[in-house]
């Protein structure tokens, strides 16, 4: 009995020592920081991450420890707003952090106007991946309708970058149309019709499309594209349009957080770090289209040059979202039973 | 002193309370207070539109359809590991759980690889004409295959209780092997059996992760309430999230209740006979 009263404590204390944090945020060797961010980034900032530990440290001497959260873009987003302790949001829409500074004043609504380019440090665009030799002879928007053609693309009231997949649709079928809505409406309808399934998130379709076999066409990220054709070899082609939108992944300090945490100064850094060359290039070899010319212009990986629209011709993803997504929207309506 | 006939009843009670209130109570009125503020016509009006009339039939018929296969697959294989001996059982009793280990999304993801026109056992199905990954078929087959270990591990230790001279003594007054079954074993059985139908059940009505990736999540075919619940927070309309929520825990409790008073009174009529 008592041996065993023994172990027993033996045993509490050893998972008191496993439940027990990692070493506490403010440690006296230097400071860390949490960019809370959305899924396919995982490598971008774990590569990022490690180059700005070491420039942070050759600069001011002091040593810092970068933590990364990955997610769906609207629950990290959703999640800041309930308490996780960013200091910094790198989200996949304007929309997302909107939401951050409206329903948790975490900070001001000005954001975007607080680091260049509408604070997204590099863009990407939506393309298509298509099986190996293109056997639906797909080379723009106006092929993916008839031939039986099936689409794969997420669900955009689930998905940030079906969104964006969306809306390059969308604005495709305004630029056939000389900006008819009716015809625009129509073409998407006509899209979706075709989609045989609609997966709640970007990931989640690009595996339904590349694993599953289902579908001729995806519909998909740039770099979540690059990254297909890098895992695949000789399966798939990526194919891209003539027309297209700019997808802008924006970032931002959490103020209010920072500020609680003392790291105004280190978030504000850590961010703008991200338009430097060094990172630029990193953003460019993880299939991110860096804002930086002379970069854009080196980079290893070759961009396509697209005529590209903007989330402004939508009049900003606050309209947007309310015209297109919300209950009752466009996309929705699409779905109205008959 | 006198004393209650059971130790320390009233701190049992007082504990028992306190345990259900701040475990299950409060977060379910946190929910349906959340929901409170909805606009109630809006409400009514999304509840009864086509869409989430859609959504409720599928995860309902589903959620039963799959809770009764449950039942009869789960009481079948709690009945061949209690009452056989074959090498290997204590391995097979030990898979039964898996399920409930698996994290959902793994399940689903791994579901909608066997069974996708190129899965291995979707190939052999599509050929024969069924499909069932991204068809109300594929939501069915992955809310079993969730609920049932809750049916094996309520079904089986009953079964491991029952006294066998009752079946004995069956079989001794001329009962034929299949009539001991009808009519003895299987009515012990029915409370049990209604308990792992009703967990089963309750499991599938709230289940997310493992059926968004085998359902193809399309509109008024294969969506389900869950998924209109979490639509309606990545639009940040907590209320709404919480109303549809509310729906769906009013319902599921009702037919939960249902359950309960058919176990019940099916445990009464044992006692008496």
């Amino acid at each position: 009995m008592k041996r065993f009263g023994h172990s027993l404590g033996m045993l509490f204390a050893l998972l008191l020592l496993l439940a027990a944090p990692p070493a506490a945020r403010a440690d006296t060797a230097g400071a860390s920081l949490l960019n809370v961010s959305y899924d396919p980034t995982r490598e971008l900032y774990a590569a990022y991450n490690d180059l700005f530990e070491k420039w942070w440290q050759a600069k001011t001497g002091q040593s810092v420890r970068i933590e990364q959260s990955h997610g769906g873009s609207g629950a990290q987003a959703r999640a800041v707003i309930e308490g996780l302790q960013a200091d910094v949001v790198t989200l996949a829409l304007a929309y997302d952090i909107d939401a951050i500074s409206e329903k948790a004043q975490l900070l001001p609504a000005d954001w975007a106007t607080r680091f260049p380019h509408n604070a997204t440090p590099y863009t990407s665009t939506v393309v298509f991946l298509v099986r190996k030799g293109n056997p639906k002879h797909i080379s723009d928007w106006r092929d993916l309708l008839g031939n039986g053609t099936q689409i794969i693309t997420a669900n955009p009231k689930t998905s940030g970058g079906a969104r964006w997949n969306f809306l390059a649709a969308y604005s495709y079928g305004l630029r056939s149309s000389h900006n008819d809505d009716a015809q625009a409406r129509a073409y998407v309808a006509a899209l979706y019709k075709n989609v045989p399934v609609l997966d709640s998130g970007s990931r989640g379709a690009t595996t339904t499309f590349t694993e599953r076999g289902i579908g001729d066409v995806l519909l998909a990220w740039e770099n979540e594209a690059l990254l297909a054709l890098k895992e695949h070899p000789g399966q798939f082609e990526v194919v891209v349009p003539k027309t297209s939108i700019l997808a802008e992944p924006p970032v931002a300090v959490v103020d209010v957080n920072a500020q609680k945490h003392g790291t105004e100064k280190l978030a504000q850094a850590y961010l703008a770090y991200l338009y430097s060359p060094a990172a630029q290039k990193l953003a460019c070899e993880n299939g991110y289209r860096p804002r930086l010319i002379s970069v854009y212009a080196s980079c290893k990986t070759r961009f396509a040059q697209i005529d590209l629209v903007t989330i402004q011709s939508f009049g900003g993803w606050q309209a947007a979202q309310k015209r297109f997504f919300s209950d009752g929207g466009v996309f929705d309506q699409i779905y109205q039973a008959h | 002193m006198a004393r209650d006939a059971i130790p320390g009843r009233s701190l049992a009670l007082g504990t028992t309370i306190a345990i259900v209130t701040v475990g299950v109570l409060v977060p379910l009125c946190v929910v349906a207070l959340t929901a409170a503020g909805t606009n109630g016509q809006a409400l009514v009006a999304m509840l009864l539109s086509a869409r989430a009339l859609a959504a409720f039939q599928l995860t309902f018929g589903a959620s039963l359809a799959a809770a009764v296969i449950d039942v009869l697959a789960g009481t079948y294989v709690a009945w061949i590991l209690v009452r056989y001996e074959f090498p290997g059982r204590p391995f097979l009793n030990a898979i039964v759980d898996v399920p409930l280990a698996l994290p959902t999304a793994v399940t689903g993801i791994a579901l909608a690889t066997l069974y996708s026109a190129h899965g291995f056992a979707g190939a052999f199905l599509e050929a024969h004409g069924l499909h069932v990954a991204y068809t109300p078929l594929g939501v069915g087959l992955a809310l079993t295959f969730v609920g049932f270990p809750f049916v094996v591990r309520t079904v089986q230790p009953v079964l491991a209780t029952l006294p066998s001279d009752l079946e004995e003594a069956a079989a001794s007054l001329g009962a034929g092997r299949l009539g001991t079954i009808a009519r003895v074993t299987l009515p012990l059985l029915v409370p049990s059996m209604l308990a792992g139908f009703a967990l089963a059940l309750a499991r599938a009505l709230g289940e997310y992760g493992s059926v968004i990736f085998i359902s193809g999540n399309m509109p008024l075919r294969t969506e389900i309430v869950p998924l209109l619940i979490v639509t309606r927070l990545e639009e940040y309309d907590y209320q709404g999230a919480a109303a549809i929520a509310t729906a769906l825990l009013l319902t599921s409790f009702a037919l939960l209740l249902a359950v309960n008073v058919l176990q019940r009174r099916f445990t009464l009529q044992k006692s008496r006979t």
